[in-house]
């Protein structure tokens, strides 16, 4: 039992720093990578090729006073960055990043908890994002926040719909909702679920994108018009605090992209925790890319989106899948 | 319908805008890491002036006040002296920068091609009296190698047959 505990806090341990680092250098690959689309050079001087940039952003945003507006909800005030932050990591409770192995003489999974209802966690824990954003714009005391939280809540209640639906295809074909036991069907390339759910794995990325508040679905933040939107009021760690979770959410957006629908460890010769990296970074290039080039979604364009197009052939895909799975006996 | 069809067109084109963004991220950037890398200035760049000497040391400017009466902005300020042979040179001679807006003019003027306008554009300052170019600034080495503003100097002599002058 004791031997349990010690793996599973090791492993813990290891994902949430692994993940942090990963969030930094993060802020550095869309730097980059949108400056390098916008022929810019982007972060140049801390370190080479600015390597060093996501170090000297954490210290200069840990040294930097901790500034709280007077009208503020204290309570609630604190409490938002604490609940964006917390669920971006939890997704990654049930992630499988890499198959089963030995190290030390210990078997080790290649999973933080093998949940028999794995994909539904990761539902009900990304859910919970929208709470951080929503009470962060109400208890800021300010109308661009406010305003940003509103939107926020209101983009996200549109798309968790979609969101949820759009995988339910790939529960029907896996019969199954554990991570692990989806990663373990897809074991050639060909039976990854990207090739029998295309349509699925669009309508998953895009209600990702729009989840985690990110271009061109970042109404919420909307730099030009609402000066930041709801982490408008925050300073410090606090809003270092959404900004990492931002950063986690997309993160644990491609994980579970990668795990449902590419494949996740599976991949040849190259062992599995670097192929769940590559598939991880191919998900984080997408976002990158998403920002690099379209502008962000009018409020109307946004609802209508949502609600006429993703949300009708959400349906439909998992229409049609029921179908095939109803005609083919469950026995594809 | 019309509206539906004119979506489903723009979505069906939507990757082409996505192949623009991933051309654009391999071409070369068009900014550059400033202070280690610089942009070669242009030949004609008027820059930061200095004061030309003959090969042999001596100053070219004789005082005599031409690049001051040209300049529109009378940013010029100069005191004649002569030396032990006779010669008139300036003594004091001082350009207040922040007055100074590069016209060249002053550089057009001069008859014996002492003043010009040089590359250098990195001159700035934290008070007024780091904006006032003494002459000391402003006088090039005397020992020095061929600049390669010389070398354009030249080329632009050559080309429009002016002779050395000495």
């Amino acid at each position: 039992m004791l031997e349990v505990i010690i793996i599973s806090s090791i492993k813990v341990l290891t994902v949430v720093i692994v993940v942090l680092t990963c969030c930094a250098y993060s802020t550095l690959l869309e730097r980059k990578l949108v400056a390098y689309m916008q022929h810019r050079l982007g972060p140049i001087y801390a370190g080479p090729w600015g390597l060093l940039q996501p170090i000297a952003d954490a210290i200069k945003l840990m040294f930097k006073e901790d500034l709280v507006p007077d009208r503020v909800e204290r309570t609630l005030y604190t409490l938002a960055p604490i609940l964006s932050f917390v669920p971006s990591l939890l997704v990654f409770a049930v992630v499988p990043f890499s198959s089963d192995f030995t190290l030390f003489g210990y078997d080790v999974t290649g999973v933080i908890s093998d949940l028999n209802i794995g994909v539904l966690w990761v539902f009900m824990i990304t859910g919970f994002g929208v709470y951080g954003v929503v009470l962060a714009g109400w208890s800021s005391g300010s109308k661009w926040s406010l305003l940003g939280g509103i939107r926020s809540s209101a983009q996200m209640i549109s798309y968790e719909l979609s969101y949820g639906l759009s995988i339910v295809g790939v529960i029907l074909l896996a019969n199954t909702l554990s991570m692990t036991e989806i990663v373990g069907q897809q074991d050639s390339i060909f039976s990854w679920y990207i090739f029998r759910q295309p349509l699925g794995f669009i309508l998953f990325f895009t209600c990702a994108v729009a989840e985690t508040n990110r271009a061109p679905f970042d109404m919420a933040e909307a730099e030009s018009e609402l000066v930041g939107g709801y982490h408008t009021e925050y300073s410090s760690m606090r809003f270092a605090s959404f900004f990492v979770g931002e950063y986690a959410n997309m993160l644990a957006a491609s994980a579970v992209a990668a795990t449902l629908f590419l494949g996740g460890w599976q991949g040849p010769l190259l062992p599995p925790i670097v192929w769940m990296m590559l598939k991880v970074f191919f998900g984080m290039f997408i976002f990158i890319w998403l920002r690099g080039t379209l502008p962000r979604f009018r409020y109307d364009q946004l609802m209508n989106f949502g609600w006429k197009v993703l949300f009708p052939l959400a349906l439909l895909n998992t229409m049609v899948t029921g179908l095939i799975v109803m005609l083919t006996n469950g026995t594809n | 319908m019309k509206g539906l069809l004119a979506s489903v067109w723009n979505v069906i084109r939507m990757p082409l805008g996505f192949l623009v963004t991933l051309k654009h991220m391999f071409k070369k950037p068009v900014t550059l890491d400033y202070p280690r890398k610089r942009e070669p200035m242009a030949p004609r760049f008027k820059g930061l002036h200095y004061l030309e000497r003959y090969d042999d040391g001596t100053e070219r400017c004789v005082c005599c006040g031409l690049c001051a009466a040209a300049c529109p902005a009378d940013a010029i300020y100069m005191e004649p002296a002569e030396n032990e042979k006779g010669e008139r040179y300036s003594e004091v001679y001082e350009i207040n920068l922040l007055r100074c807006i590069f016209c060249g003019f002053c550089e057009e003027a001069c008859p014996e091609e002492a003043i010009f306008l040089g590359q250098e554009y990195e001159f700035a300052g934290d008070t007024r009296e780091s904006f006032i170019l003494t002459k000391d600034k402003m006088l090039v080495q005397h020992p020095r190698k061929d600049s390669p503003f010389k070398k354009i100097l030249r080329r632009v002599r050559k080309a429009y047959g002016i002779a050395e002058s000495q």
